[in-house]
């Protein structure tokens, strides 16, 4: 199935699985790269997103209020889980991080099982993206198009907070070197728990505006937790602009193999990572601090 | 993978502790008193697998490894609940068990039957290190379990292994009788050669000769070996394979296959993604306007699509199943399992239900016949093919590879408007009897090994 026509569509659909990828691992790497946690629980929280907007659009009919409060609901889950949890295991050992978080993330899963079932749960688009636009080379799920513009906006918010801002200045310095930015003076704890937040929230975002792609079930966020690991990866560990290039690259890695062989999308998608990890170990655009 | 590590590390350790303890307690105990240490059974058989120990008692386990979790989730806990009435069943010597087993009276051999149950994911080393377990602690009689061929195939080789007997759970793949088959296993469901037997000649009478057909297909025994018999058959009426896009059990989208899908000038879309992986796929394929250029087509139909999928998306879309519950206004036995079942959960079985709950019983029914549980004896009573009844009708299991023949079932989807009920979410369109959908015994390579 190679031709133009197929290549450029798929270019086009790597673009938008791109941005999604990079939208929920810049949320993974900011946590990371401030709090030096790897959270394996951001795929439940993907999943919370989009349940938790599930339950406001089913009771108001809006989108708008299921992406508000979908993207609220798990901040609050972030905040909750930093100030309950993550706290105590910044001065544990790695894999006592990896197992708590873990242990959160099948928590959160199981928890939703329990609510909602195993059957899966759709969010229907909003009525004005519902259907499919033609741009001329190919037919594309016009909500898909919508959601490109979605995740650019809050792609851009967030870049605002962290490079326009105070708070943002002092995550950054976080990322670089927080052992200087606590001697500064700066209460360290209250800035991991506002980017553990932020973090979450960029999550329960994507999860929620997702949503009207996929349907819901309770265990859709460990295949894209995998998928988010390579992004993080490939896009240099804790860096935000590696995160949106990791994300557009495995995107199009994704689109562009399966037209040539559909069952080589991800084992190209673990070669670039690999790749990657030889030629450049810190990632693309990470660096040697954040090691 | 840190818990795997860990778990499986302290599990074997554990494992061979206390086995080596048990094993060290018998020879003590044998030893100390001459005239107990020989199980009244082993003056005929010597031991193998879990017998005598498994069947010494008054309380018999079967292991039963589901996914409880996963792409299969839902399909798990369907036919879960079939087993487990099953069980209930069993123990209770209910009426519809004794018209499949009419030497059954309580329990099986008088003994009361439990069921031990793990979470599979859907994963084949979680399947196997789950029924290792229920051998060693529970002493299980029969395994059963997968709702994914690779699981089926890798409980195949574990039974044969440890020599104690397995019924498949919902597995589609050719192998799980064919190339993997084994001595200590058995099917009873439909499978990729039946179904595209089945459904093959109703799609070309439907759509006619000569279509170009588009295939997704999960990448693993399962969906290559329903793509290739759809694919074969569907050849002989001068169908060609436009494009296959392969895809990893789980995916979380599907734009990029479907994209390809869109783009290949297919007549015909032929889904052989199951469990979520369909759900999503096909609701994908209709934000794509797929639909609006090709028919659907699902040749191993999933448990709960219909209702799953919403939208009418299934309407007039033809499935080969192995069972769906309006079946009953023909079969008498069907509607004692309906009402049974849907007394118990609130909701008419599906087929993986179905098939857990006859596995069981034709499983007791043997073991009834045998009158021990030894189990090449009850592997010999089963290869006598003997035509038993199941809930469609009478059916046999073949000597030569341990498959249930037994009919396949097509169904096409209804329009919301003609559904008669909540769940009447399909019309039986044909019931094709199974003889003349099997392949020859030795098509797919099988060869079922020892009986000791």
């Amino acid at each position: 199935m190679i031709n133009w026509g197929n290549f450029i569509s798929q270019m086009f659909n790597g673009l938008v699985l791109g941005a999604l990828l990079a939208l929920i691992s810049s949320g993974l790497t900011i946590i990371y790269g401030t709090l030096g946690v790897l959270n394996l629980a951001h795929g439940a929280m993907f999943m919370l997103g989009g349940y938790a907007g599930y339950v406001a659009y089913t009771y108001t009919d809006s989108f708008i209020v299921a992406i508000i409060f979908g993207s609220l609901f798990v901040m609050v889950v972030g905040l909750v889980m930093e100030l309950v949890i993550i706290r105590h295991f910044y001065n544990r050992p790695d894999e006592d991080q990896l197992l708590v978080t873990f242990g959160i993330g099948m928590c959160m899963v199981e928890l939703v099982r329990l609510t909602f079932g195993s059957l899966s749960l759709t969010v229907p688009a909003p009525k004005a993206l519902a259907g499919i636009t033609s741009l001329g080379f190919m037919f594309y799920p016009t909500y898909r198009l919508a959601l490109v513009g979605i995740i650019a906006a809050a792609l851009l918010a967030l870049f605002l907070v962290l490079y326009k801002t105070r708070i943002g200045m002092i995550v950054r310095a976080g990322i670089e070197d927080s052992v200087m930015v606590a001697s500064l003076g700066i209460n360290v704890y209250r800035v991991f728990m506002v980017v553990f937040g932020i973090g979450a929230m960029a999550a329960g975002f994507a999860g929620i505006v997702n949503a009207p792609v996929v349907s819901l079930t309770p265990d859709m966020g460990d295949a894209i937790l995998v998928q988010t690991f390579v992004v993080v990866v490939i896009g240099g560990v804790g860096s935000f602009p590696g995160a949106i290039i990791g994300g557009l690259i495995a995107g199009e890695i994704i689109s562009i193999t399966s037209m040539i062989n559909p069952g080589y999308a991800y084992v190209m998608l673990f070669a670039a990572m690999t790749l990657v990890l030889v030629l450049r170990p810190h990632g693309l655009m990470g660096s040697q601090s954040r090691g | 993978m840190v818990k795997r590590l860990t778990g499986d590390h302290e599990f074997k350790a554990a494992v061979s502790r206390r086995t080596l303890l048990q094993a060290g307690a018998g020879l003590a105990g044998g030893m100390m008193i001459p005239g107990f240490s020989m199980p009244v059974y082993a003056a005929d058989h010597p031991p193998i697998g879990t017998y005598p120990a498994g069947s010494s008692g008054n309380t018999i386990y079967i292991g039963a490894a589901v996914p409880r979790t996963g792409s299969y989730a839902v399909q798990g806990e369907d036919e879960l609940k079939g087993m487990e009435l099953a069980v209930e069943h069993l123990n209770a010597g209910h009426d519809l068990v004794k018209k499949m087993s009419p030497k059954s009276k309580k329990g099986v051999l008088g003994k009361e039957v439990k069921l031990v149950v793990a979470d599979s994911a859907a994963k084949p080393n979680q399947a196997v290190q789950a029924q290792q377990r229920f051998i060693t602690e529970n002493k299980v009689v029969l395994m059963t379990g997968s709702t994914s061929s690779a699981v089926a195939v890798a409980l195949n080789k574990l039974a044969q292994r440890e020599k104690v007997l397995y019924v498949a759970g919902i597995s589609g793949s050719n192998d799980t009788t064919g190339k993997d088959c084994v001595r200590y296993g058995f099917r009873q469901n439909f499978f990729g050669q039946t179904a595209a037997a089945a459904i093959g000649p109703v799609l070309v009478k439907a759509f006619g000769k000569n279509k170009k057909a588009a295939y997704l297909t999960p990448d693993y025994t399962y969906g290559h070996t329903v793509t290739k018999s759809m694919q074969d058959f569907l050849a002989t009426a001068g169908w060609t394979t436009v494009t296959n896009q392969v895809s990893p059990l789980g995916a979380p989208d599907y734009s990029s296959y479907l994209l390809n899908v869109a783009n290949s000038g297919a007549e015909v879309l032929i889904n052989v993604n199951w469990g979520h992986d369909a759900v999503l796929s096909i609701q994908q394929a209709k934000q794509f306007g797929i639909f609006d250029k090709m028919k659907l087509a699902v040749p191993y139909q999933i448990p709960f699509l219909a209702r799953e999928v919403g939208g009418g998306l299934l309407a007039d879309v033809y499935c080969a199943t192995d069972y769906w519950w309006t079946v009953e206004d023909k079969y008498p036995l069907a509607k004692m399992f309906n009402e049974a079942f849907s007394k118990k959960y609130g909701y008419q079985p599906e087929w993986g239900a179905q098939n857990g709950y006859v596995s069981f019983v034709h499983w007791a029914r043997m073991v009834e016949e045998t009158g021990s549980f030894y189990p090449p004896d009850i592997i010999k009573t089963w290869e006598k093919g003997e035509k038993i009844p199941s809930l469609l009708g009478d059916v046999y299991y073949r000597p030569q590879d341990h498959q249930c023949v037994r009919p396949v079932i097509i169904v096409k989807g209804k329009k919301a408007a003609d559904m008669k009920n909540k769940e009447d979410f399909y019309d039986v369109v044909e019931i094709i009897p199974g003889d003349g959908l099997m392949q020859k015994p030795d098509a797919f390579g099988c060869n079922l090994g020892d009986y000791t």
